[in-house]
């Protein structure tokens, strides 16, 4: 087990550093980079607290879906494999679900504020 | 240093030029650039831009109809009264610039947060949509017969080439394969006529002023095929920047779209126009996942092309909102 803080709270404290101490400092197309690392950092933040749960949550679906059992990169593979060969499609009980609750949980940690995404976190998740 | 290869080239073709000052170069990658410049003139300034693949980068991407058919279009589409900067000048050797063209500067905006946001496009904001549809008429009434060389492209084609694109890719992404399938269900077959199509028509390759659309840029991956992928392609929700309710580039809806086609004479098929929406989205999205693969395999190992990558989810949460929508 390695020792704290956890890689959550370092990411977060040079995040917070470069966005506090530095932002004010720098202009130009060196702001805008700065931007873009900060945004960098705050998605990795974001996927470090959620990913465990999401694709715990993923794997338990698609187990489900596929009547098989992998990590999520074989599942999503084998699915990705089924539609393409129409084995599954939208008339599939609990695949609309499925999709729906993965690109959800991508969105919270890519794009949370995407307007798309907000519309449908307003519908309940 | 390119001031003085463009002095030297304007005073040859621009009568009473006696050079320029002020060249800025705006963007591009590699083998393509944008320059702005102002040629010197008695009777006063000329606004102009350099589009060019510098030498030794004169192959064009396999999509791109290639700098000398963009001139032709937008020299084509200034003539026909579609809004477009007159081509000035075609480079020629002598100008030892590369390839390219030089046209005369349009002002205005062309970012399109702006263009949504500030109050002073307020007041043309609400005619956009049904200009850009007599825009687009106009567009896919250029005469073929003066068209350059361009590849000609049926939907059947598109789906293939995005579904290698993909594939090609590695990356198994289950909502994409469910608009691939939907794609190919729905492949409303050759289009009764085909015409030229833009290819890339939409919100942040157009010069916007108070006065409406006063440009349309971009006509490099201009080519034949079905008039109702740039309908498609328009609405596509990337596009929209944040307005999703106004699905034509965040101005407007669907039907001022239509309305200013038809009233410049064309018909819509709007079964067809959701294909393309449909077929824009998954190519967005695919080609987020290209620039993946090049900030990967370098050369372009920055962060701005890394943070694309993650983008392809916005393209996978919008086809979802098309093809298996949820109860309001």
């Amino acid at each position: 087990m390695q020792d704290e803080p956890t890689p959550i709270e370092l990411t977060k404290s040079v995040a917070d550093f470069l966005r506090n101490d530095i932002t004010p400092l720098i202009s130009g197309h060196q702001a805008f980079k700065l931007r873009v690392a900060i945004n960098i950092l705050d998605l990795v933040t974001r996927q470090l607290t959620r990913e465990e749960g999401s694709d715990a949550a993923e794997v338990e679906r698609l187990r489900s879906l596929l009547g098989i059992d992998g990590s999520v990169a074989d599942l999503n593979h084998a699915l990705a494999e089924r539609i393409a060969k129409s084995e599954l499609d939208l008339a599939t009980p609990g695949l609309a679900e499925h999709l729906w609750a993965t690109t959800m949980d991508k969105l919270a940690v890519d794009q949370p504020n995407y307007a798309s995404y907000k519309r449908e976190l307003g519908r309940g998740g | 240093m390119i001031e003085a290869e463009l002095s030297r080239s304007v005073r040859r073709w621009c009568k009473g030029a006696t050079g320029i000052t002020g060249a800025a170069r705006l963007s591009g990658g590699a083998s393509q650039e944008t320059w702005r410049f102002d040629i010197t003139h008695p009777d006063g300034g000329i606004g102009a831009i350099l589009r060019r693949s510098p030498k030794g980068y004169g192959a064009a991407p396999t999509r791109a109809a290639g700098l000398a058919a963009e001139a032709q279009l937008m020299q084509l589409a200034y003539e026909a009264g579609v809004p477009s900067p007159r081509v000035m000048h075609v480079l020629v050797p002598e100008d030892d610039l590369g390839t390219g063209f030089i046209m005369q500067r349009v002002e205005g905006e062309t970012i399109a947060r702006k263009i949504l946001r500030d109050d002073e496009y307020a007041a043309a904001r609400p005619h956009l949509a049904r200009q850009i549809g007599g825009i687009l008429a106009g567009l896919h009434r250029l005469p073929k017969d003066k068209l350059p060389e361009l590849r000609s492209r049926s939907a059947t084609q598109e789906i293939s080439e995005f579904e290698r694109d993909y594939r090609s890719l590695n990356w198994p992404k289950p909502v994409f394969e469910l608009a691939l399938r939907w794609l190919r269900d729905n492949d409303p077959g050759p289009s009764a006529e085909e015409t030229l199509v833009h290819g890339d028509f939409r919100n942040g390759n157009l010069i916007i002023g108070r006065d409406g659309v006063r440009a349309v840029l971009d006509w490099e991956l201009a080519h034949l095929g079905d008039p109702m992928e740039d309908l498609g392609w328009v609405c596509v929700n990337s596009w929209r920047f944040g307005e999703i309710d106004k699905p034509v580039g965040g101005f407007g809806s669907r039907e001022e779209l239509f309305a200013g086609y038809e009233a410049a004479g064309r018909q819509v098929d709007p079964a067809r126009v959701k294909f393309w929406e449909v077929m824009g989205t998954l190519r967005w999205g695919i080609m987020c996942g290209g620039m993946m693969q090049r900030f990967r395999e370098g050369p372009d190992h920055s962060m701005e092309r890394a943070m694309i990558g993650r983008r392809a989810s916005e393209t996978e949460i919008d086809l979802l909102r098309l093809l298996a929508p949820r109860g309001s």
